[in-house]
């Protein structure tokens, strides 16, 4: 199973059959284990990494750090939820250290952010205080650089 | 009289790399699939790469001892002693070269006399004749069969073997075949080693690319340790080519005389090159274990896509190649590796570059992207087709 999550993690484009073959099992096999680990949420989502900015279409994202009170029985997770369910929220972490959630949003336009944290996010009960940061420039992107410059410097044919 | 005349009989006389002539054709055109990469795809991993530099911002631009840095050569000897079970001195029996080619090259002349005789088995890789014949020795290629999974066997030495034999020149796992020896065949080469008291040098390059069982160091084996002169590097394995770092372990009389040899030619293996093999050695297990599962995936999915073309093809079992027959096409290999060039813009190498028993045979190199090899395992389909 490691492998196969291996394979896909690499190159979610493989097929059933090729994986299969550099696995060395029955194609049934794979496909059986690909829905199991579907079903269990162990591969959560097959998602594609997009450089938007390339595309020309401009995004500001944020990162904002929270201090909020837990709240009895359900700790941190309450406030939590009623913030990752809003869709502007790409990315949410509870986190040691002097804040406790890190809340990573996304919008068309500055102001657009500045609005979901001053309406939506500050305003909720238990949050105390939020510091924003805002993004300037994405580097690397789950585990991808975004504009590598690293390439394949090989002969064509060598010993 | 012309320049031409004025070289050396010797390397008037020794015949160009068959690899090099097919480059240049390559290297003409546009759109090719390359399957005729002789060294890993992967970049070298970030942390080995990063550590060179550090090595650099502290200084670490000097010569080192003709033997290398003696913390790489404790590395080594270390990592010999864990997973092979034999033991070397890393002050005396130990050596860092400029990869596997400058060992090769400084054994031959350290061990050559002119006239001696070297057993090669054959398909292998392209320096190992030359290596020996530069040397003043003679090199005596020994064919091995696709039908005997490219193994060579004792009783095809036997018929080779004369007086003037001195020693014995193998590199498994095999470039270009993918062939490897087991344990107990490598048992009864050391045997026959024995009895006509040879010198083997084995070239262990690709050792930790073995896909069937693991892979047994020569020099491990029962009373070979003396006489045996083993060869690695870190060039496959850690993805390190253009680094240059090879090593030689033996007894301390051959090392002294390779290095002999070397301090008055090379002086030294590059200290950068050291400084990143030091950092592989320490934290690059990890890295080169994902890339060999990587290989291996790419493997399996080379023996299918040509069992399906229906070549007849080898299951290779190390390395990073697939050397299929091509002699059911009634071509030669290079006609057959520039007709595929020129019809479907594929580069393969002409199997007669590793030895004449190559001809009849093309080496593929996995070293490359699946949907690379994906898309040339279709061209070199339709390609075979014109011919059924």
């Amino acid at each position: 199973m490691h492998e196969l999550l291996e394979l896909l993690e690499s190159d979610p484009s493989l097929t059933v059959e090729q994986m299969a073959t550099m696995l060395d099992k029955p194609k049934a096999e794979i496909a059986a284990e690909l829905k199991r680990l579907e079903s269990e949420k162990i591969i959560v989502k097959f998602q594609t990494v997009v450089d938007w900015e390339k595309v020309g279409i401009d995004r500001v994202s944020a990162i904002i750090e929270v201090k909020i009170t837990p709240q009895r029985e359900v700790g941190f997770d309450a406030i939590a939820e009623r913030i990752y369910r809003f869709p502007e929220v790409r990315n949410l972490y509870l986190m040691s250290g002097a804040f406790d959630l890190m809340v990573m949003v996304e919008g068309k336009n500055l102001k657009e952010v500045s609005r979901f944290v001053s309406t939506k996010l500050s305003t909720i009960d238990g949050v105390l205080s939020t510091t924003t940061h805002f993004m300037l420039k994405m580097y690397k992107e789950a585990g991808v650089i975004l504009d590598d410059k690293e390439e394949d410097h090989r002969l064509a044919v060598s010993p | 009289m012309s320049w031409a005349e004025r070289i050396s009989p010797q390397v008037q006389t020794l015949p160009p790399s068959g690899i090099r002539r097919f480059f240049d054709i390559v290297a003409e055109m546009k759109g090719v699939v390359s399957l005729g990469v002789g060294e890993p795809d992967f970049v070298t991993p970030w942390h080995i790469r990063e550590s060179c530099v550090y090595g650099l911002q502290r200084g670490y631009t000097a010569y080192t001892s003709n033997f290398g840095l003696l913390e790489l050569r404790q590395e080594i000897t270390n990592l010999f002693t864990h997973k092979f079970g034999v033991s070397y001195d890393p002050r005396r029996e130990a050596l860092i070269t400029v990869g596997v080619s400058e060992a090769l090259d400084l054994a031959m002349r350290a061990i050559l006399s002119p006239g001696d005789e070297v057993l090669i088995p054959i398909p292998s890789y392209v320096s190992y004749t030359a290596c020996v014949s530069l040397a003043g020795g003679i090199p005596v290629t020994v064919p091995t069969l696709m039908e005997n999974e490219f193994r060579v066997t004792v009783s095809q030495l036997e018929a080779l073997v004369t007086p003037r034999t001195k020693a014995l020149l193998i590199g498994y796992p095999n470039n270009p075949t993918g062939a490897i020896m087991p344990r107990e065949e490598l048992e009864a080469i050391a045997a026959f080693a024995e009895k006509h008291d040879l010198i083997v040098i084995s070239d262990e390059i690709y050792g930790d690319l073995t896909y069937s069982g693991t892979h047994t160091c020569f020099s491990s084996l029962p009373g070979m340790r003396e006489r045996t002169i083993l060869l690695n590097g870190f060039s496959k394995a850690y993805a390190m080519t253009g680094w240059r770092i090879g090593y030689a372990l033996s007894n301390p009389d051959f090392i002294a005389a390779m290095n002999k040899i070397h301090q008055y030619t090379m002086l030294c293996a590059p200290v950068t090159g050291q400084i990143a093999a030091i950092e592989a050695l320490i934290n690059g297990q990890h890295s080169m274990e994902k890339m060999v599962r990587e290989y291996n995936g790419r493997r399996r999915l080379m023996v299918e896509g040509f069992r399906k073309i229906g070549l007849n093809c080898f299951e290779p079992k190390g390395a990073f190649y697939i050397f299929p027959s091509i002699k059911e096409t009634g071509m030669t290999s290079l006609a057959f590796a520039e007709e595929l060039l020129k019809q479907e813009k594929v580069a393969i190498v002409p199997g007669d570059a590793f030895g004449e028993s190559g001809e009849g045979f093309v080496r593929c190199s996995y070293a490359s992207s699946t949907a690379n090899l994906t898309e040339a395992l279709t061209r070199i389909g339709r390609f075979i087709q014109q011919f059924r």
